[in-house]
């Protein structure tokens, strides 16, 4: 129990719903008004800078597809830390699992001997074969050797860079423009159909969307999701249950890692039709997508309006570098901030704020039981 | 005979960065705190050196601005780790995010210019490193200091129990964490590339975390653990003309994988290292 | 230097007759938690050169008054006066500089470290560099002086609890303080070990400090102390002069009503064996043996108690009968079946049940519902689960009515678990694990931190399913609770059972013995 001035902060461990969401908004402002300083800092008027955006982004109409589809990979990605986060599997390696969908889908694209009507299906079967392979190797050095995944999956986005680059400038090398390197066009067959008009890559969205009601119901309504939370927030408690650590963390690994890697192939497939540099396919979608699991407190259906808000900020991205010169650095500055002020609001989820400006006189006790579970016998 | 001593003070030398990120990590997470986000300091660091060294002509206020800078950033992640006792590991990392966010937005337009007065590079800056190991070795095990924060890292109720300030201690160490991250990534910026590249700290934060881990928190052993990969890293320069370049720059982080596992492989499940209370907030009067 | 040295305690002035002014008063205390008022206007009055006993059950306000003291927390009423003149306490800092220490429970102490670095910890006037050196002689020379013998270069983890609790002690003379708080020292010690401790306490009152004993043992009132108060529920109901005072009056001071000593156990012929271990050796965590060798079987009508003090291996010993710790040797039997190496579900499902020991960390999942934990051991059959899918409104039904049977106070079956009390947390364990067909249960420290009607009514659980053929294997640190319940008394000492006695002939001194190690 805490007192700030007139305040009184209490522990309530059962807080209502609509708390989290308070407390969440309350964090977006504070980040927002930190990024502001940011911008001061770089010289653009923090006032003119969020008229930019929201000019750009929810004000716009033409705008709303370009946030969709900055939605697309984040949706995923998000969804999958979710599930992986739940289960206390700490994937920092998604931006490397979603490289590696991309890879799956290049190869299959430009390699394969497949007739072209399924060329569509099988990348979006390889990337998620691949992204789900790439992490499954860091939970295999866990549950053998204990190895501690943050950093091995981490290292691995790094190997998978690197790995890209060697495959654009080395054996995968197509036509070079203006010094960038590519791999040659995919085939028509193999990209992804979009919303008319738009860069909206629709089937990879109804995976999305999709992924998250799978994720909703796997967690709450079938067996494997009722171990997975188990063994996330009480290890001992699941020993004791007789689940298997094994299964609820490979089950993590290969469900974020797969999901990391269809929003690879929607990238690869559906935005650029071959496979770039690493930075221009990936863009710290998998870092963001940390985020977007952040923001979803646990739930996977909550992915879908934190993968909005996060497409926003990448969007305004787009926006600010057109119109005010800022590099798209910018949106790594917005997405810390939230993460940050986020986390940093995290003990406030479960607290209850009272107004008692004047110490007031203890209530009686309603006699009976010790007190409320985290206090010591006397 | 000659080749492998230019070796081998080559490699010091690359190290020495990793090792002064290493020492400054080593001494946070001994007083129980982790910081993730130590690439992103690095970062904020390097850009802010190369600055002020450009702007100024000395590259030693840049190393001073650097240390600040990595300083600054460090105590945001304090705050919230230690004060407002939220979850260390996501803390870290969205700091980094906002460090390399910053360095990167703010670095746009120096890029390319190369520095006016850079610093030379190796004896100077490599016996730093081995100085600073020894200093940073004495104060854990021989001070009345050195004991009341490797206490505060194993268990911070008997720590608090005898009077001392857990938030002040850890906060502390923290700062001096993302002191040594910010001159690690000043290095960089002022003497081994003097030059402004976004992202230039490649990763070498991961693996200053990395070697705290696999040097079992040990400041003498981070030596060790620095030199072997700043010998990865100068290998993977040197054999650029044999094999592909980008499969050779892959080697460090393959390395580091490696070595982390068989690190923890070997210690089995009495990981005895580990600061018994890393990673854990710290709330008086719960047990 | 400023610390303690035996030249400085032979400077000291000599202390005042018990019978001044008194020393410390704490006065009118208020404090209040969500839902309960632990200290409601508590008055506590010590003088120097005098043990007080603090006497009161578990959840009467003790350990709240004392934090308060020492400066865990703020009164929210009330006030502070040492040597006549009102004192904020803020933090432990400040608490040790008014020249208060505490000796808790549990030691905390850092495990990994040396004894001369968890006493140098926070000590003012040693040396910045190289502090242990002057450090370690200084110890040396107090544990002489007060017979609290042991070396300052022991790891902390190599300690027995006994000892450990003499570097709490040293650490807080080191500090000059001149007014100690023992928060129920005895509760780790063998009867010896705490003679000792009471040889020491008196020493310390010759000293002319004062000395607060927290306790709920009645024993330990009488046999150490100059005068106690009582609490209960968070009042003071009596003040008296030990001398004064009989077992029976503060029993009944202590509960509010007459306390019947004895139990309604009812001896019962054994019937077939349900547990039996052979010759079993298990390792620890460390990769040392845990068990050695231990033997004993457990037949359905009775309880069978394991004494010994913490950390001899009982926790390994009942995690090889219930399937989470795999042994290296021996046969483990339930029901007559070999189980060895069978996992804990496997176990659970054959009829056994497992009451844990840290419910909070190890027996529920905070953020699961009520429901969900209740189905914790059997989610994966009908008709909880169908295929993959579970079945909530099964799950419902069945919670509700678990809830019904053992009174387990919860909003509902959908809140987490995590707000629960203490009492409901267990009742919520028992319900799980005892419903069904149970034929053994293995209990460890299933009263701990309970308020008295929880805790009986779980022993009076513990008993009726005993009385209805099932076995029990106890464990437990209170040794009352062990010669309350059982028919049967084992004790364990570094993983080996060294001796078995039907309970009419354990008596406390000859367990303790045995706790310690001396011969069976």
């Amino acid at each position: 129990m805490r007192r700030i001035g007139p305040l009184l902060l209490l522990p309530d461990p059962n807080p209502p719903g609509w708390w989290a969401v308070c407390v969440s908004l309350l964090a977006l402002v504070g980040a927002c008004t930190a990024a502001g300083g940011v911008f001061w800092a770089y010289g653009v008027s923090p006032l003119v800078a969020y008229r930019v955006i929201a000019e750009g982004t929810f004000l716009d109409s033409r705008a709303l597809p370009e946030v969709v589809r900055r939605t697309i990979p984040l949706l995923l990605v998000g969804t999958g830390l979710v599930l992986a986060f739940r289960a206390q599997f700490w994937n920092i390696g998604a931006e490397g699992q979603l490289l590696s969908g991309a890879v799956a889908a290049t190869g299959v694209a430009l390699f394969s001997p497949l007739p072209s009507g399924l060329l569509v299906p099988a990348m979006l079967a390889a990337g998620f074969a691949l992204g789900a392979l790439w992490a499954a190797l860091p939970a295999f050095l866990r549950l053998r050797w204990g190895a501690h995944e943050v950093l091995t999956t981490l290292l691995l986005n790094y190997v998978a860079a690197y790995g890209v680059e060697w495959l654009v400038h080395g054996p995968w090398k197509g036509p070079s423009m203006m010094g960038f390197a590519y791999t040659d066009l995919f085939p028509e067959a193999a990209w992804l159909p979009v919303l008319a008009g738009t860069r909206v890559h629709w089937p990879t969205l109804t995976l999305g969307i999709g992924f998250a009601v799978f994720g909703n119901v796997l967690l709450y309504r079938t067996v494997l999701g009722f171990e997975i939370r188990v063994q996330g927030e009480n290890p001992e408690a699941a020993r004791y249950a007789g689940i298997s650590p094994a299964k609820t963390v490979l089950a993590a690994a290969l469900l974020s890692g797969g999901a990391a890697g269809l929003a690879g192939v929607g990238e690869a497939a559906g935005i650029h039709h071959r496979l770039l540099s690493p930075g221009q396919v990936s863009m710290g979608y998998g870092y963001a997508g940390i985020v977007v699991a952040w923001l979803a407190r646990g739930n996977p259906l909550g992915a879908i309006p934190s993968a909005l808000l996060l497409g926003v900020v990448f969007t305004s991205g787009d926006v600010m570098q057109v119109a005010l010169r800022m590099p798209f650095r910018v949106t790594d500055v917005f997405n810390g901030l939230i993460l940050l002020f986020l986390v940093g609001s995290t003990p406030l989820l479960q607290t209850r704020i009272r107004w008692a400006p004047v110490r007031s006189k203890p209530a009686p006790a309603p006699g009976g039981e010790g007190w409320t579970p985290s206090s010591r016998p006397s | 005979m000659d080749a492998v001593l230019a070796t081998f003070l080559r490699a010091l030398a690359f190290g020495t960065p990793l090792l002064w990120a290493a020492l400054g990590e080593i001494v946070a997470e001994r007083s129980g705190v982790v910081n993730l986000g130590v690439e992103g300091m690095m970062l904020l660091g390097a850009f802010f050196a190369f600055a002020t060294a450009q702007i100024t002509g000395s590259p030693f206020l840049g190393l001073g601005a650097a240390g600040l800078a990595g300083t600054l950033a460090a105590l945001v992640h304090a705050l919230v780790c230690v004060r407002l006792r939220a979850n260390q590991y996501v803390s870290g990392l969205a700091l980094g995010m906002v460090g390399a966010g910053i360095a990167g937005l703010l670095g746009r337009g120096w890029e390319g210019t190369p520095l006016g007065k850079a610093l030379p590079e190796l004896s100077g800056i490599t016996l730093s490193g081995l100085v600073l190991s020894g200093l940073v070795w004495g104060f854990l095990y021989h001070t009345r200091w050195g004991i009341a924060l490797r206490s505060v890292g194993e268990s911070p109720a008997a720590a608090d129990a005898q009077g001392v300030s857990v938030p002040l201690v850890r906060s502390l160490a923290v700062g001096f964490g993302g002191f040594t991250a910010g001159i690690a990534g000043g290095f960089l910026s002022v003497a081994y590339r003097p030059s402004w590249t976004e992202g230039m700290t490649a990763g070498m934060g991961w693996i200053a975390i990395a070697i705290t881990v696999f040097s079992g928190w040990d400041p003498l052993r981070a030596v060790a653990g620095s030199l072997l990969f700043g010998t990865l890293f100068h290998l993977s320069f040197r054999l650029q003309g044999v094999v592909a370049p980008e499969l050779l720059k892959m080697a460090p982080y393959l390395g580091t994988i490696l070595a982390l596992t068989l690190t923890t492989a070997h210690r089995g499940s009495r990981i005895q290292e580990v600061p018994e209370a890393l990673g854990v907030p710290y709330v008086r009067g719960e047990r | 230097m400023r610390f303690f040295s035996p030249a400085a305690v032979a400077d000291r002035p000599a202390p005042p007759e018990a019978g001044d002014a008194p020393l410390l008063v704490l006065r009118d205390i208020v404090k209040v938690f969500p839902g309960v008022v632990a200290n409601d206007r508590v008055t506590l009055e010590v003088r120097s050169g005098e043990v007080h006993a603090l006497l009161g059950e578990n959840g009467a306000g003790k350990t709240t008054l004392v934090n308060i003291l020492y400066g865990i927390y703020p009164p929210d009423g009330g006030e502070i006066l040492l040597r006549g003149r009102p004192v904020r306490i803020p933090s432990p800092r400040h608490a040790i500089a008014l020249g208060i220490g505490m000796v808790p429970q549990h030691p905390q102490l850092v495990r990994r470290h040396t004894v001369a670095e968890n006493v140098a910890l926070g000590l003012p006037g040693l040396p910045f560099f190289r502090p242990l050196r002057a450090l370690e002689d200084r110890i040396r020379e107090l544990a002489d002086q007060y017979g609290l013998g042991v070396d300052p270069r022991a790891r902390v983890a190599d300690l027995s609890a006994g000892e450990q609790q003499r570097v709490e002690i040293l650490r807080v003379l080191l500090r000059g303080a001149r007014i100690l708080v023992l928060d129920e020292p005895t509760s780790a010690l063998t009867p010896q070990e705490a003679r000792a401790l009471f040889r020491v306490l008196r020493r310390m009152r010759e000293e002319g400090c004062a000395v607060i004993l927290i306790t709920h043992k009645l024993e330990e009132v009488l046999e150490a102390s100059d005068r106690v108060t009582v609490l209960r529920r968070g009042r003071v109901v009596g003040t008296l002069r030990t001398r004064e005072a009989e077992a029976r009056q503060l029993a009944r001071l202590m509960v509010g009503r007459e306390v019947q000593f004895g139990t309604a156990r009812t001896p019962r012929p054994p019937g077939e064996e349900v547990l039996s271990l052979e010759d079993v050796w298990a390792p620890g965590d460390g990769g040392t043996p845990a068990l050695r060798g231990v033997s004993f079987q457990v037949r359905s009508g009775e309880v069978f108690g394991i004494a010994g003090v913490a950390g001899n291996g009982q926790r390994e010993c009942v995690e090889v009968c219930v399937g989470l710790r795999r042994g290296t040797h021996g046969r483990v039997r339930i029901f007559g079946q070999e189980v060895t190496g069978r996992g804990p579900r496997m176990i659970h499902e054959g009829g056994v049940a497992h009451v844990p020991e840290d419910r909070i960390r190890r027996g529920v999942v905070g953020g699961l519902s009520v429901a969900e934990n209740l189905v914790l051991r059997r989610y994966r059959h009908p008709p909880f689960a169908r295929g993959p899918f579970l079945d909530r409104r099964a799950i419902e039904a069945f919670a509700r009515r678990l809830i019904a049977l053992y009174t387990i106070d919860s909003p509902g079956p959908w809140v987490p678990a995590r707000i629960l009390s203490g009492g409901n947390l267990q009742r919520l364990i028992l319900a799980r694990e005892l419903h069904g067909e149970v034929r053994l249960i293995v209990a460890v420290h299933p009263t701990s931190g309970l308020d008295v009607a929880a805790a009986q009514q779980v022993r009076r659980i513990l008993l009726e399913r005993r009385d209805a053929g099932a076995g029990v294997l106890l464990v437990s640190e209170d040794l009352e609770e062990i010669l309350e319940l059982s028919d049967r008394i084992g004790v364990m000492f570094r993983g080996r059972l060294v001796g078995v006695l039907p309970v009419e002939e354990a008596d406390p001194e000859r367990l303790g013995l045995w706790m310690m190690g001396h011969g069976a």
